[in-house]
């Protein structure tokens, strides 16, 4: 509906492509041709944690920019961490993070 | 030799397999889509994303590179770079689970199905007992497919007519989730914790020391995820795990 103005359509296509494409040969070159297992204990523990350090990379700190403000995303963040701590379902956290920081939110505006 | 005839699990067994998978997915993509809406995305475009990548981490990377409106050439090569980052598990997921695969995957299959491996379904078709054909894996990656775009759609159906504030707090749904992914097995293991430790930290002083203004978004994602996770190997070597070793063996006993 409201595209940046400063991304093309032709440029959010290529965007689109590129990225599919990627994903895809990531898949489906190793899955064909190899059918050896990775040796080396380095690469293979490298890869392990990649997924980990991605995405707290990606959190933080972008998650205390996810609201309208910075309280509620402190208290989204605070839930966040306690419910996952205790190992909380992957939805229960999710829900658990944006309800705390929809009641922040609604408090402050009422106040 | 009676795998040609015959294979292991039936197309329903994967289905069945499937459902709690799809059933996750549904609300991990919901959060993708509510990102896509708040990227300036349309829910077409969100659906569509979701429908050619199946992958939270590497689309919300994407998303979050095409709302920066880098340069063309360099927005491409991020996007490049970011994905095959992002997403190299795959290939090492692909090369394991390769060797629990039956004769009916041929070329052609492996092709078409690579599309399916995710973290989920290379788990589950990885750990099942006998090899598995490409009916078990077809209906394996169909529900949790289904899932996904569903899911994508929804949320950014939500995400253009809920009002700001809400949209706002939504978006915290897949930054929970993420939280939700990464907290558990960084109690268990400390190279996890370490890796998820150092990633935050160099996120952040990118982000925060003016020094590093220079680097885009998305490359600082990349730099960050690859220094963490090599110092993390470096520190706290993974093992090899047995059901691989024995895995190969017999593989070399086949051959």
């Amino acid at each position: 509906m409201n595209q940046p103005l400063s991304m093309t359509a032709g440029h959010l296509a290529l965007y689109l492509a590129v990225m599919a494409l990627v994903t895809y040969l990531i898949r489906m070159i190793p899955f064909t041709l190899c059918r050896k297992e990775i040796k080396s204990v380095f690469f293979r523990s490298f890869l392990a944690y990649v997924p980990y350090a991605v995405l707290g990379a990606m959190t933080f700190p972008s998650i205390f920019f996810a609201t309208a403000s910075l309280p509620s995303a402190i208290a989204g963040t605070a839930v966040a961490l306690t419910l996952a701590f205790f190992r909380r379902s992957l939805l229960t956290v999710a829900v658990g993070a944006s309800g705390a920081a929809l009641a922040l939110e609604l408090f402050m505006m009422i106040l | 030799m009676q795998q040609l005839k015959k294979q292991a699990y039936t197309f329903q067994q994967g289905l069945r397999d499937g459902v709690p998978i799809g059933l996750g997915y549904l609300s991990v993509s919901f959060g993708l889509g509510i990102a896509a809406v708040a990227a300036g995305l349309s829910p077409l475009i969100a659906l569509l994303i979701s429908m050619t990548n199946e992958t939270s981490a590497g689309q919300k990377a994407g998303l979050d590179l095409i709302a920066e409106c880098l340069p063309l050439a360099e927005g491409l090569i991020t996007m490049v770079l970011s994905q095959l980052v992002i997403n190299l598990r795959y290939s090492l997921m692909g090369i394991s689970l390769s060797q629990r695969l039956d004769a009916s995957f041929t070329t052609p299959w492996r092709m078409l199905l690579a599309f399916s491996i995710t973290d989920e379904i290379f788990a589950v078709a990885s750990t099942k007992r006998e090899k598995v054909g490409i009916r078990y894996f077809l209906g394996l990656g169909f529900i949790p497919y289904v899932g996904w775009a569903a899911g994508t759609l929804l949320g950014a159906l939500a995400g253009t007519f809920l009002p700001e504030i809400v949209r706002g707090c939504l978006g915290l749904m897949l930054y929970g989730m993420f939280i939700a992914i990464i907290i558990p097995p960084a109690r268990r293991e400390r190279g996890v914790l370490f890796a998820v430790c150092l990633a935050v930290a160099l996120s952040c002083a990118f982000y925060f020391i003016p020094f590093f203004d220079f680097l885009s978004d998305g490359l600082a994602l990349i730099i960050a995820a690859v220094i963490s996770a090599a110092v993390a190997a470096l520190l706290f070597p993974v093992p090899s795990p047995d059901v691989d070793e024995e895995t190969s063996e017999r593989k070399e006993a086949t051959i």
